[in-house]
């Protein structure tokens, strides 16, 4: 049965981690996702689950190691400034192939930053984030719907892959309220985690859990096992949305809380006699590449539009047909730089006449 | 003919990496037999650490987690939380727990985590060639403290069984040496008792065991031995600092 209900994007991503079966959390509190370890605090142990306030960002990621280890599922959430804490743990998790969820409300950088909306930390989650060369899933909801189905498809993803998926929102995304539909945990079948320590019964095989390889080529081997993983992600698990792309002659792209403001921006083209589309990706990693390639084919101008001074712009130059042109239009963090649907409309339109 | 000797079934028939006259095999060793004396093998999670302790998945017979450097006690809390019904233990050196791991020993052992820590302290970086440590010694030279180390400068040397012991959510701290027949066995005993005390109590227990590093001290075996008991148990005494069940 689903349930209706009106939720914060935060709650809503602790909601479905508790639906996705994760009973083990722990995080540290920050601004702008610390609902999230608040509403988990309150009804993990109620349900029989663990929920650690670690001392650093640093603990909780490695508690997350330690208890994914064992098989279980389990989660951590942070903003900026905690996620490059994370880093460290994150690539132990990668180099050791454990899943887990990160979920990172991001928030303005470098350094400390402030708390409104930020598209800044791209870079660092689609590129992994930490030391030797590794990627992480990277799921990017724009809305609270999206951040409660979103969450559980990241644990399916991550038990599946065996790589940590990250739910990367922002504050807008984490603060707003939006009506929800509360859809059960989708029939995912996820393959048995034969390779969990759980302590070696009689006759077992011993389970090691770790990242260190040094055997001769053995290194290079696990890359370019991680590296064909990738590329099966990219071809089986890309997701975007499209609207009003069929007979666009500009495409807008955007991901997660601007693509929401594009939208009613793309809207207002429309009514305004414009042939304009909106190609939003859901997953950033894998970057849905296909449906570049694929819209590029028939439509030469592209428009990028992201709340920093330009970080997806890059994937996409990389993922369109080479004829196309680019144009980019981004504000960079900061307090009352978020765009207005007219901004953006303008933007639009400069791009349309062009 | 009745057997008398034999290896732990919690080891593996492996030769190790350690160096002749290193500690570590003694203090697996030791560990080992109380797991086999408590029949824990087959529920027993281990959690290795950065340094010449990493290689714990090689030698003993048990499922290891590997965790990055200092971190072991938060790795260990995650899957002792996740699996409350486990053995859970770290293994860890002195520049991992009392350096870059200070944090996350020092919360794990506040949270009273029912885990052992087993904490060999030989006052140097083993694996990384010889660096100050946190617990070497006043005046000590090592490749980094090439003058010797100079508490106003570097500090002084931490004693982390004290340390612990004064948390209210450590059940058990204690430490000891493995430089003679005698220290042997009373470590033997500690280590068991620091294990009992997980089993029975569900709370958190600490062992920090001397050690010598003949390689990295620039010294032959027995000179090696013969500075635990000379320097370093003076200033890092041997016993029971925290007992809270009377063990």
């Amino acid at each position: 049965m689903s349930e209706k209900l009106f939720v914060k994007g935060n709650e809503a991503v602790a909601m479905a981690a508790i639906e996705a079966g994760c009973r083990y959390y722990f995080g540290y509190p920050i601004t702008p996702q610390s609902d999230i370890p608040e509403y988990l605090s309150r009804e993990l142990p109620r349900l029989g689950g663990e929920f650690i306030q670690a001392e650093s960002e640093i603990a909780s990621i490695n508690m997350l190691l330690g208890a994914s280890a064992t098989g279980v599922r389990c989660m951590t959430s942070s903003s900026g400034p905690g996620i490059s804490l994370k880093q460290e743990g994150i690539s132990y998790m990668a180099g050791s192939e454990l899943p887990g969820v990160i979920v990172d409300i991001m928030r303005q950088g470098p350094g400390l930053g402030g708390i409104d909306a930020s598209q800044a930390d791209y870079f660092q989650a689609t590129r992994g984030g930490g030391h030797g060369g590794y990627r992480i899933i990277v799921l990017a909801p724009n809305s609270v719907q999206e951040m409660y189905d979103l969450t559980m498809l990241a644990f399916d993803l991550s038990d599946i892959y065996r790589i940590p998926a990250m739910v990367l929102a922002d504050s807008v995304i984490g603060q707003m309220k939006e009506s929800i539909t509360a859809n059960p945990r989708p029939a995912v079948v996820v393959p048995e985690k034969t390779w969990a320590v759980r302590g070696r019964a009689e006759e077992a095989p011993q389970n090691v859990v770790k990242s260190l390889k040094l055997g001769d080529g053995e290194m290079e081997a696990f890359h370019w096992a991680l590296h064909a993983r990738y590329q099966e992600l990219g071809e089986k698990e890309s997701r975007w949305e499209e609207y009003l792309t069929d007979d666009a002659e500009l495409i807008v792209t955007a991901f997660g809380s601007t693509s929401r403001i594009a939208r009613t921006s793309v809207e207002a083209a429309r009514n305004a006699g414009f042939k304009v589309g909106l190609l939003r990706p859901i997953t950033l990693f894998p970057f849905p590449k296909q449906a570049y390639a694929a819209l590029s084919r028939k439509c030469k101008r592209f428009l990028v539009m992201e709340l920093s001074t330009g970080q997806m712009v890059d994937d996409v130059h990389l993922s369109v047909a080479r004829d196309v042109e680019v144009g980019f239009y981004g504000r960079p963090p900061g307090a009352g730089s978020l765009p207005t649907p007219e901004e953006l409309f303008e933007q639009i339109e400069k791009a349309y006449n062009n | 003919m009745k057997q008398v000797f034999s290896r732990p079934q919690s080891l593996k028939d492996v030769q190790t990496h350690f160096c002749p006259g290193c500690n570590h095999g003694t203090v697996h060793r030791l560990v080992a037999e109380a797991m086999d004396e408590f029949g824990i093998r087959g529920e027993t999670i281990g959690v290795a650490s950065v340094g010449c302790s990493v290689f714990l998945y090689s030698y003993f017979d048990v499922d290891v987690i590997e965790a990055p450097h200092g971190r072991a006690p938060a790795v260990a809390t995650g899957a002792k939380r996740a699996r409350p019904d486990r053995i859970v233990f770290t293994y860890q050196g002195d520049g991992d727990l009392a350096a870059i791991g200070t944090s996350e020993i020092i919360h794990a052992a506040n949270r009273g985590e029912a885990i052992t820590v087993i904490f060999v302290n030989n006052t140097t970086y083993g694996m990384t060639g010889g660096q100050m440590a946190p617990t070497t010694m006043v005046g000590q030279k090592t490749s980094t403290s090439p003058y010797g180390r100079d508490q106003h400068k570097d500090g002084y040397p931490i004693r982390m069984a004290e340390l612990l012991a004064q948390l209210e959510g450590v059940g058990f701290s204690a430490r000891v040496a493995v430089n003679s027949p005698k220290n042997v066995l009373q470590a033997k005993k500690m280590i068991k008792t620091a294990f009992r005390y997980q089993v029975e109590h569900k709370g958190f227990s600490f062992i920090e065991a001397l050690s010598a590093c003949p390689t990295n001290w620039g010294m032959n075996p027995l000179a090696a031995n013969e500075r635990v008991g000379s320097e370093m148990i003076p200033y890092f005494p041997l016993g029971v600092y925290r007992n809270t069940a009377n063990m």
